[in-house]
């Protein structure tokens, strides 16, 4: 016990340095490395690691680069290849990591790299991804080098069991990846680092104090989210330090709405937790994250708006960030969140996408309370987007008709699409990751 | 204006008036077509008796229109 | 080539007159006139006014389809690329014509179409989602801003250009929701937004919630015989002479007057000082307005039971829907203390 404990050193001040080696391209190679910032891969090798799980009757693995005429489709996940240097064992703690604490450290990123899960619908609403042309600008994944994985389901495999395996393979692979890029020099390094909430309290007396509900898709019905290693559903929303967020203890099982999921590639890489952080000690005092639920009964939404309204108010919060995963019925979270809060006297600002209908004409939230005055908008998720043919497809084009914001008629002869924004993955991410919103015209 | 009368007495405000799409607009919950805008509860260009006799006729409407009972915005033209 | 434009206006910038021609019937005029002259001028070059279309604001409200129809003909007959029509400022009848003509028109030619509007003008609700409404100041006296709007945005239409948002573009927005890429990411702008709220400064949403203005109807009267019914109305008729000043327009105050014992109103004793409609009928007998006399009447054959001894009177044109609805607060509280069962308002 002592020994394997000896690596997490920890302290008061937990200190978190990101590692980031630049990858600028990706290529099948001899040996999985990263040398000039060509991330090379070899092929046999990293299909093995996802064909180790027997689920799959067939693996392969394709690359996408950046303004390649390549359509991805159907995604499930998108995973930024990370790995512990010092402070950790292997990265996402509960899954390819045994259990133990995360942020502090050293965690080393293929930054510009990026493993996609694919494979054939199974009644999910994954999205899809254009590396060039119009679909591009609407989510991170067209400008990184892209390794994807496309695995077929033994025959007869439940649908859960499914999820499992492809959600695992991503984080394997990417967690692989990293590992064997070790060695290398990174080319830049940030340091996340945040004290005590009593020493911060002390040292910035005067400065407001923020706290943040990342509010998580928590259904069931493969559109789960895990807090290392937990199913969401079954939790109570707590407090984390907004490292262990940078340093992977959430992972995405969601495979709802395209557009406003939270990948674990965006997890990884909150907007939000870099904003606070980045203004943190300057603007504002920086609490800390509360990963919460949205739960799918009424008792459950009460109990946990409650709890994220107490936590906030015991923390002393002056202001919450909250976002929200998904729309609909997870509106009615939201506003008792912003209600709750602000009844306290605790500020909000709400970051969510808007059901506005295709023609933008419908109200673009299922619920509504008049303290929700301060919302920030990550776009219509029902807008019309023409895309044209690329000339390669990884995954299953057919799929289109399945997914949210498609129709069987949405995919043409040609190969090209009119779809919704719904069906291109991340495009309305309610970390308010992108610079997309709604205006009113 | 009608509308909050009616919001704060909880008694039926009714509104003669002849732009009747506005009225459906601001909120008025019982409306009774005016017979024209310089003149709503009046027809003077009839002579004196008919115009009496329109002014009684609106009148006796918005007395039906007040002891009706509505459930949603209503155009009482009878 | 350049684009042929039709333009709407009433009598009163066709020059044909005030309130005493509101009733003139549709007419046209074969070039730009009134405000159209300054309007041709900024359109110059790419697009002209190849006819002006007139009709008088009483006319059009009080013979809505057969107006719009005539008036349809009349703008047909140019062949236009588009229709502008205003600026209706504040004018409620004027506003209502033309946000009715522009809607009537984008749809019966599917050609574009734009007004100039007040943001409290009645006709904006009608029709902002139904032709693009630029939004002005509240009177005449903003006509070079509105002008100026008017020109740009007409021929960003004409030129289909990809318009920005509503805000951008300075028209009222058409209800619609539209994605555009901002200069920041939405966490930057969360932030942002959450500290001036903290900081108490003033924020800008990007989604106001809906705010849901009908109120349930009110229950019946029970027993008319035995009821108290008041008058009131925002037809400005007031006591001979306007002893309380109430404002022409843009009223920012009512009038409470006693009329106890007074069985009938006349030229003598009560006048209209209402500045939004033509006078001629309400001065020379102010029951056409605010019907006393046959109220009078109703009450001495027991039809109701009391006539209140106090009639409510302001002005309804122009005024501010902050104010519209301050008089129906404080109206309905004085009223509700004197246990009034229900009340009439005219208005004009």
């Amino acid at each position: 016990m002592k020994a394997k404990l000896l690596h997490i050193q920890g302290g008061i001040r937990m200190r978190l340095e990101i590692h980031n080696a630049l990858v600028r391209d990706v290529q099948w190679g001899d040996t999985t490395c990263l040398r000039d910032g060509t991330l090379s891969i070899n092929r046999d090798e990293a299909v093995g690691v996802v064909a180790a799980d027997e689920n799959f009757s067939d693996v392969k693995l394709e690359l996408a680069r950046p303004g390649e005429s390549v359509r991805i489709i159907p995604v499930k996940d998108a995973v930024e290849p990370r790995i512990k240097l010092e402070g950790g064992t292997s990265f996402f703690p509960g899954f390819c990591a045994p259990m133990e604490p995360v942020g502090e450290g050293k965690t080393l990123v293929l930054k510009g790299s990026c493993v996609l899960t694919c494979g054939p619908i199974v009644a999910f609403q994954e999205g899809f991804i254009d590396m060039t042309g119009p679909a591009s600008p609407y989510n991170p994944f067209s400008g990184t080098n892209n390794v994807v994985i496309v695995a077929q389901p033994v025959e007869g495999l439940e649908k859960h069991a499914y999820e499992k395996s492809l959600r695992e393979a991503g984080l394997n692979l990417s967690v692989y990846l990293a590992e064997q890029c070790k060695g290398v020099r990174a080319d830049n390094v940030e340091v996340y680092e945040k004290g005590t909430l009593s020493e911060e309290n002390e040292k910035y007396p005067g400065l407001p104090k923020i706290t943040y509900f990342c509010m998580s898709i928590t259904q069931g019905l493969l559109h789960d989210t895990f807090l290392y290693g937990a199913d969401m559903k079954h939790i109570v929303p707590t407090l984390v330090h907004p490292n262990e967020i940078l340093d992977g203890a959430m992972v995405s099982g969601n495979c709802v709405s395209a557009c406003d999921k939270n990948t674990t590639f965006h997890h990884v890489n909150d907007p939000i937790v870099l904003e606070l952080y980045k203004r943190h000690g300057k603007e504002i005092n920086f609490l800390g994250v509360i990963p919460t639920l949205e739960s799918t009964v009424l008792a459950g939404k009460e109990r946990t708006t409650w709890m994220n309204a107490n936590l906030a108010r015991q923390l002393g919060a002056d202001g919450v960030v909250i976002s929200e995963e998904g729309y609909g019925n997870p509106d009615t979270d939201l506003c008792m969140n912003a209600k709750k809060c602000e009844d306290w006297g605790i500020k909000t600002v709400v970051i969510s996408d808007e059901a506005a209908g295709t023609d933008g004409s419908s109200q673009g939230l299922a619920d509504a309370t008049p303290e929700m005055t301060g919302f920030v908008s990550a776009g219509n998720v029902n807008e019309m987007i023409e895309v044209p043919p690329m000339d390669r497809i990884i995954g299953f084009p057919k799929s289109i008709a399945f997914l949210s914001g498609g129709a069987s008629d949405s995919l043409r002869e040609d190969g090209s699409m009119y779809v919704e924004l719904q069906s291109i993955i991340g495009s309305t991410n309610e970390l308010g990751f992108s610079k997309l919103g709604c205006e009113w015209i | 204006m009608v509308r909050e009368m009616e919001k704060v007495m909880g008694v039926p405000v009714v509104q003669i008036a002849t732009i009747v799409p506005i009225m459906m607009t601001v909120g008025t919950n019982r409306i009774v077509p005016g017979v024209a805008i310089p003149h709503p509860v009046g027809d003077p260009e009839a002579g004196p008796e008919k115009d009496r006799k329109k002014r009684r006729e609106l009148l006796e409407r918005a007395f039906r229109a007040m002891q009706t009972e509505i459930a949603e915005q209503t155009i009482f033209t009878e | 080539m350049t684009f042929r434009v039709v333009h709407y206006i009433n009598q009163f910038y066709a020059g044909m007159g005030g309130e005493d021609t509101a009733h003139v019937e549709p007419s046209i005029r074969k070039e730009a006139t009134g405000p159209g002259l300054q309007l041709g001028n900024l359109l110059k070059g790419e697009a002209e006014i190849v006819g002006t279309v007139v009709c008088g604001d009483s006319y059009y409200g009080e013979n809505m389809e057969k107006a719009r129809e005539k008036c349809l003909e009349m703008i047909s007959s140019f062949k236009p690329d588009i229709l502008i029509a205003g600026p209706g400022f504040n004018a409620g009848r004027y506003g209502v014509a033309c946000g009715d003509i522009c809607a009537a028109a984008a749809e019966k030619f599917g050609i574009p179409t734009l007004t100039a509007l007040y943001s409290e003008n009645p006709g904006v609700e009608m029709y902002r989602s139904k032709t693009f409404i630029i939004e002005t100041g509240d009177s005449a006296r903003a006509m070079k801003n509105a002008l100026d709007a008017m020109a740009s945005l007409s021929l960003k239409l004409l030129r289909k250009e990809l318009l920005g948002s509503a805000k951008a573009e300075g028209y009222i927005s058409r209800g619609i929701r539209k994605s555009f890429f901002h200069e920041k990411t939405g966490a930057e702008r969360a932030v942002d937004m959450l500290l001036k709220k903290i900081r108490g400064e003033a924020f800008e949403t990007e989604l106001e919630m809906p705010v849901f203005k009908k109120i349930p109807p009110a229950a019946p009267v029970r027993d008319l015989s035995k009821a108290t019914i008041a008058l009131c109305t925002s037809g400005g008729i007031v006591p001979f002479g306007n002893p309380d000043h109430i404002r022409v327009s843009s009223a920012e105050s009512f009038g409470k007057y006693d009329i106890s014992g007074l069985e009938d109103l006349t030229a003598a004793n009560y006048e209209s000082i209402h500045g939004g409609y033509d006078r001629v009928y309400a001065n020379e007998d102010p029951d056409v307005v605010l019907p006393l006399d046959v109220m009078r009447e109703l009450e001495k054959e027991g039809v109701f039971g009391k006539l209140h001894d106090y009639v409510y009177c302001t002005t309804g044109t122009g005024t501010s829907v902050a104010h519209a609805e301050r008089f129906g607060q404080e109206i309905g509280e004085e009223l509700r203390q004197a246990g009034v069962d229900a009340v009439i308002l005219t208005a004009t």
